[in-house]
């Protein structure tokens, strides 16, 4: 008995203690205002579902490239004549070395698949809509810098898709008229890709990037905070408050979301994993089989493919072709399929945020354009055969599409309005294939009235059917959020 | 042992559904028309021959820069002693699989300084390895007298003739879509006997492929053992993890 009035007596001076220095550096510092502010009494709608746990689990991939990145630091030599046998020596001598440089190049590519799923939630319930258009340029510009500090990293094992993959990515800036020659110059720091291009990546790779990358994810999550987070159904929570002046649909981030988004990181943590204990490298789609063999200047391989998180952007580069013997217009396709969705929330003005309430033709429509972008993909790792470059030319077409009828879409239009549109977008994809004739002579062998009708009649579904039927109508949104 | 065969079921179940997932790779479409090596990592002595043929044909010319004896020797469980029986190219265990050949004299005498052979598995694949070594012909118009289907033009010779023989390329002629006629490989066949029978020659080929694809990652060995764990440790922790979460969203309606 006397041992149970002992235990007591210590919890509670040891409670006594704590909450004394809780008070100790809440006068010198704004701990506890801070964790009710972001954590314990920030109000999250009660209704996330399955697509919201990837901004968490993005969070956590951050940390983890960080702490690998670190630890392979210790023993990666940013120097073309060792760089590539300093891999090996961590995939080998180092202690554990071959899990954490797993685990980082997984990681790599974890990130995308994390990101793009994070995007596709914003796009499926508008989260990008107002008063959210920051929080997603911030989103955007993280995206951005991802690309940027991937393609650096993949550089560092120096290996020949190391080499050559960074050769071509940096000759696409080459092309810009004008200034490009001296452009890709100043970025490689030489004529050609060279120890002086390994240093600089390396710098950036390591500290210049991931600064801004960790001050962006800040940026970001103060907007997040600040404006509160979509759900599902696209309500504003905050406009339904309580008398505490709680939102009524709100529950606390702590402890409701913080158990949710642990469960969510231990499942991504399993598929994680599975791949880096099992197939680290994805069947060559994580860790390219040529990438085995160190750079080689004077040797090109037969295939160069980007890593898969570019390939569906390199597809849209081969598919448009060269004009005038530059490269340009397929650069600038492919920038432009980049740029054009930071403006997603000028372009997509419907008042509807979730596709819930946005009739099923919306849906479809982001359906067709996530299809389009996967298998833009698919082709970007395959070799540009005419009949695949072609596919690709249509899908690229059905790519920004989407943003045409997403703009066509900001609000109920009529009918002369709906067929008009039609017109102009048939005419455009018209003067489309009339310019590539003028450019390409074999054009009318590859044209296929099949393929023209992915653009085609995904233009005639999407813009003429709500002309017609009541696919397109709005539904009612309601008051409150549902399950 | 039945628990560990059931987990290793488990493992490759799950590893066959990733590679479904994943889609035709590209190791298994550069790989069309190889013929499989069935290598197998979990055998020791496939591994420890694969590492005396090693050191007996092939470290002469091609290194292995990034692999230690010492190393080695502890994963495929050779003995101090007869680890320093295969000691030819350093003088102490910890020294790397390095050769004697100077790379220019090798340029010199071969058109092309053989390659270092750590990662080639990793680069083209065991099945790769294991039909190269299977695929030398008689063919005069080389330097060597040999050539390989696998890789035309190469600059090695047969070194392992003594052991396999030496063997003619058949042709045989196809029309293409467009009813060009083209000479396509067909067969090998025998021109001199070797001392060993094709079968034990196979044999012989699967060993140095088994080394060689162990030798490209050694952390494989013991990769797929730890995995079994974690994912095991993973799942614990997600139930649980699932639990709590239940118990705290019970509430909320």
């Amino acid at each position: 008995m006397s041992n149970a009035t002992d235990d007591r007596d210590f919890f509670d001076w040891l409670g006594e203690r704590a909450t004394a220095l809780q008070g100790w550096i809440d006068a010198r510092f704004p701990m506890t205002d801070f964790w009710e502010a972001h954590v314990s009494k920030y109000y999250a709608p009660k209704n996330f579902n399955f697509w919201y746990i990837f901004g968490g689990i993005a969070l956590v991939v951050l940390v983890l490239q960080i702490v690998t990145g670190i630890f392979l630091t210790m023993n990666y030599k940013p120097d073309a004549e060792k760089a590539f046998a300093s891999v090996e020596y961590i995939m080998r001598d180092v202690d554990w070395g071959w899990l954490i440089r797993y685990m980082h190049s997984t990681g790599a590519s974890a990130f995308f698949v994390v990101v793009y799923l994070h995007m596709f939630r914003g796009l499926m319930y508008g989260s990008y809509k107002k008063p959210r258009e920051l929080l997603w340029l911030f989103g955007m510009a993280i995206y951005l810098c991802l690309m940027a500090e991937a393609f650096m990293g993949y550089l560092l094992p120096w290996g020949q898709m190391s080499y050559w993959g960074a050769q071509v990515i940096i000759s696409l800036f080459g092309t810009v008229p004008g200034i490009g020659p001296g452009l890709a110059e100043w970025i490689r720091g030489d004529y050609y890709v060279s120890d002086i291009t390994l240093n600089r990546f390396f710098a950036l790779h390591v500290i210049a990037l991931p600064l801004v990358l960790c001050g962006l994810v800040l940026f970001h999550l103060i907007a997040l905070h600040s404006v509160g987070s979509n759900n599902p159904d696209g309500i504003e929570i905050k406009k339904k408050l309580g008398p505490d002046g709680v939102p009524l649909d709100g529950i606390p981030f702590h402890p409701y979301y913080t158990v949710k988004d642990t469960m969510a990181v231990i499942g991504f943590f399993f598929v994680f994993f599975l791949i880096v204990f099992f197939a680290p490298e994805m069947g060559g789609y994580f860790l390219e089989h040529a990438n085995f063999e160190a750079a080689n200047a004077l040797k090109t391989p037969d295939h160069i493919a980007p890593v898969w998180y570019f390939t569906p952007f390199y597809a849209m580069l081969r598919a448009v072709p060269s004009f005038l013997g530059s490269q340009f217009p397929g650069v600038a396709v492919m920038g432009l399929a980049v740029v054009i969705l930071f403006f997603l929330p000028w372009i997509d003005r419907n008042p509807v945020k979730s596709m819930r309430y946005r009739g099923p033709l919306y849906t479809l429509l982001l359906l067709v354009f996530a299809a389009a972008f996967a298998v833009l993909g698919y082709l970007g790792v395959k070799p540009a055969t005419p009949v695949f470059s072609e596919l690709a030319f249509r899908l690229t077409e059905v790519y920004f599409l989407f943003f045409a009828i997403s703009w066509v879409y900001s609000e109920t239009r009529g009918r002369a309005y709906l067929l008009k549109a039609t017109a102009t977008i048939v005419a455009v994809l018209v003067l489309a294939d009339v310019a590539r004739f003028s450019v390409m002579g074999d054009l009318v062998t590859r044209f296929h009235y099949l393929m023209w009708l992915l653009p085609g009649g995904a233009t005639l579904m999407f813009v003429l059917l709500p002309a017609y039927t009541k696919l397109n109508d709005p539904l009612p949104v309601p008051e409150r959020v549902t399950h | 042992m039945d628990a560990n065969n059931a987990l290793r079921q488990l493992g490759l179940g799950l590893v066959a559904a990733l590679a479904i997932l994943a889609g035709p790779t590209a190791e298994a479409q550069e790989s069309g028309g190889l013929e499989p090596a069935r290598y197998d990592l979990e055998n020791q002595p496939s591994l420890q021959r694969g590492a005396k043929y090693f050191v007996n044909y092939c470290l002469g010319c091609h290194s292995l820069n990034y692999v230690r004896y010492q190393r080695v020797g502890a994963d495929l469980g050779i003995s101090d002693e007869q680890l320093s029986a295969l000691l030819f190219t350093a003088d102490k265990p910890t020294g790397m699989m390095k050769i004697a050949m100077d790379r220019y004299d090798g340029e010199r005498w071969f058109g092309r300084s053989p390659p270092d052979l750590s990662l080639t598995a990793r680069a083209r694949g065991g099945d790769w390895i294991y039909n190269y070594l299977r695929s030398f012909y008689l063919d005069p118009k080389r330097p060597f007298g040999v050539n390989n289907v696998l890789l035309p033009g190469a600059s090695m010779p047969h070194v392992l003739a003594e052991l396999q023989g030496y063997q003619k390329a058949e042709y045989k002629a196809e029309f293409d879509l467009l009813g060009n006629e083209q000479q396509v490989f067909d067969k090998f066949v025998p021109v001199t006997e070797g001392t060993l029978s094709p079968d034990e020659y196979d044999a012989v080929s699967r060993d140095l492929a088994n080394f060689l694809v162990y030798v490209s990652e050694p952390a494989q060995l013991k990769r797929m053992h730890l995995g079994f764990g974690v994912l095991f440790f993973l799942f614990v922790l997600f139930l649980l993890s699932y639990f709590l979460k239940q118990e705290y969203w019970k509430d909320v309606h």
